[in-house]
């Protein structure tokens, strides 16, 4: 980059390659009538504005104050979730693994990039992009240093690797310092990493 | 297909690099791409399947250089002009050219979109008694299909036990080719991490796939 070119707005004067042929296919395909514009604008904004990792946290957070729903999470995610009614976008196959202090659970999809989107909203790069999806099955406990996790090494590590449409969620630890506290302040300490195995939960008093 | 899609156990792709502070989308196009793809599978151009077979079949190094959403670009492209809904003239020009094709389900319009929020349903009624239950041992086959297929080469061969049983799912390996949902039966098979990498693997590692009954063998 130029030294004039400090501002952080994209630059229009100028569409890329790519940005050029998304918009020639998206204005094809309404020219067709296969699709209004207005119902891809509704689907970018459910995207950036209803689904997301608070929606997992919501759920970590029930099945950390609540033992009964922890067990109908565990034995059957998509029911339960389900059940809460407000989270009824839930689909089928959505399966929650427990954390415990002899086994860590960590998510994958080697052959693409599958998520539980209705749980954690869409996937990072970095969960989408070689270096994670060729390393978690060979060396997790690598993969999770470079997240800066180090894990007892008596700890079993099971990873998940997502190659149908079951989905996976991580009911991570709840960590000590927490008791008494209520779902919502549980959801806030519930981190998107700890859901998909790579992370922990924030510690209670740490800057969120 | 054994492709460079099937990442599983490769080597020399660097660290695992978060970005903080994430957004949702990096341009404006991403979303579009996203959008696009969802749309036009739920109007009936194509299912999950084979849109992942056409983003596999992108030629190695364009599937190694381009990011996600350009690969989800890129096939939902070649999947709608070898399906016949567009031409590939006409995106180069920009504007529709030719008639459009019937989608099977209609223009998608904002009306849809609440139904794509919901993930689809993919379970579906047995057509024959589940081969394996849990304990059971299995080995994954050594099969190399030329076409689309969820085993991943780095369990091929290898054993594993069973260890939940999902019920019957539409079969990825046919859904994709258009040879129709053929359900079967879907298991969780636990491998160890030795079994899988040897003698220096992390004895503390297993590893699990989700896998058709076609894929798997008694052991």
């Amino acid at each position: 980059m130029s030294g004039h070119d400090h501002d952080h707005h994209d630059d229009h004067s100028e569409l890329s390659e790519i940005e050029l042929r998304v918009r020639a296919l998206e204005t094809v395909l309404t020219e067709k009538g296969y699709v209004d514009a207005a119902a891809l604008d509704a689907i970018v904004q459910a995207y950036e504005t209803r689904i997301g990792p608070h929606v997992g946290a919501r759920v970590v957070a029930k099945a950390w104050a609540d033992p009964d729903f922890k067990r109908a999470l565990l034995a059957d995610a998509s029911r339960a979730v389900g059940a809460l009614g407000h989270f009824s976008r839930v689909g089928d196959h959505l399966v929650a693994v427990e954390n415990t202090p002899q086994r860590h659970n960590m998510v994958v999809c080697t052959l693409c990039s599958c998520y539980p989107w209705e749980m954690l909203g869409l996937p990072p790069v970095w969960y989408k992009a070689a270096p994670y999806r060729s390393r978690a099955v060979k060396d997790p406990r690598g993969v999770l240093k470079d997240f800066g996790i180090t894990l007892p090494k008596e700890t079993e590590i099971r990873v998940w690797d997502s190659t149908a449409e079951t989905r996976f969620l991580v009911l991570p630890m709840r960590p000590k310092g927490t008791e008494g506290w209520s779902e919502d302040k549980l959801a806030e300490i519930v981190t998107r990493d700890s859901m998909i195995g790579t992370g922990f939960p924030l510690e209670p008093g740490a800057p969120s | 297909m054994n492709g460079v899609h099937d990442m599983g156990g490769m080597d020399g792709f660097g660290k695992v690099e978060p970005e903080p502070n994430e957004p949702m989308f990096h341009t404006i196009w991403e979303g579009r791409v996203l959008a696009m793809v969802r749309a036009m599978g739920a109007a009936g151009a194509f299912n999950i399947d084979t849109s992942r077979f056409y983003r596999e079949a992108l030629p190695p190094e364009v599937y190694l250089t381009s990011s996600y959403y350009k690969k989800w670009f890129l096939g939902l492209e070649d999947m709608l002009v070898e399906t016949g809904f567009i031409a590939r003239g006409e995106v180069a020009e920009g504007h529709a050219q030719a008639p459009a094709k019937p989608l099977k389900h209609g223009k998608f319009t904002v009306g849809d979109v609440e139904r794509i929020m919901v993930r689809g349903k993919f379970g579906r009624a047995a057509q024959a008694a589940a081969k394996f239950k849990p304990g059971d041992r299995v080995r994954a086959r050594n099969i190399h299909p030329a076409t689309h297929t969820r085993l991943p080469r780095y369990v091929r061969g290898h054993v594993g036990v069973i260890e939940r049983d999902h019920g019957c799912h539409v079969f990825p390996d046919t859904a994709a080719t258009g040879a129709g949902e053929n359900p079967q039966w879907l298991y969780t098979v636990v491998f160890d991490g030795t079994e899988l990498w040897g003698a220096d693997a992390d004895p503390t590692s297993k590893v699990s796939i989700d896998a058709f009954e076609p894929y798997l063998e008694p052991a």
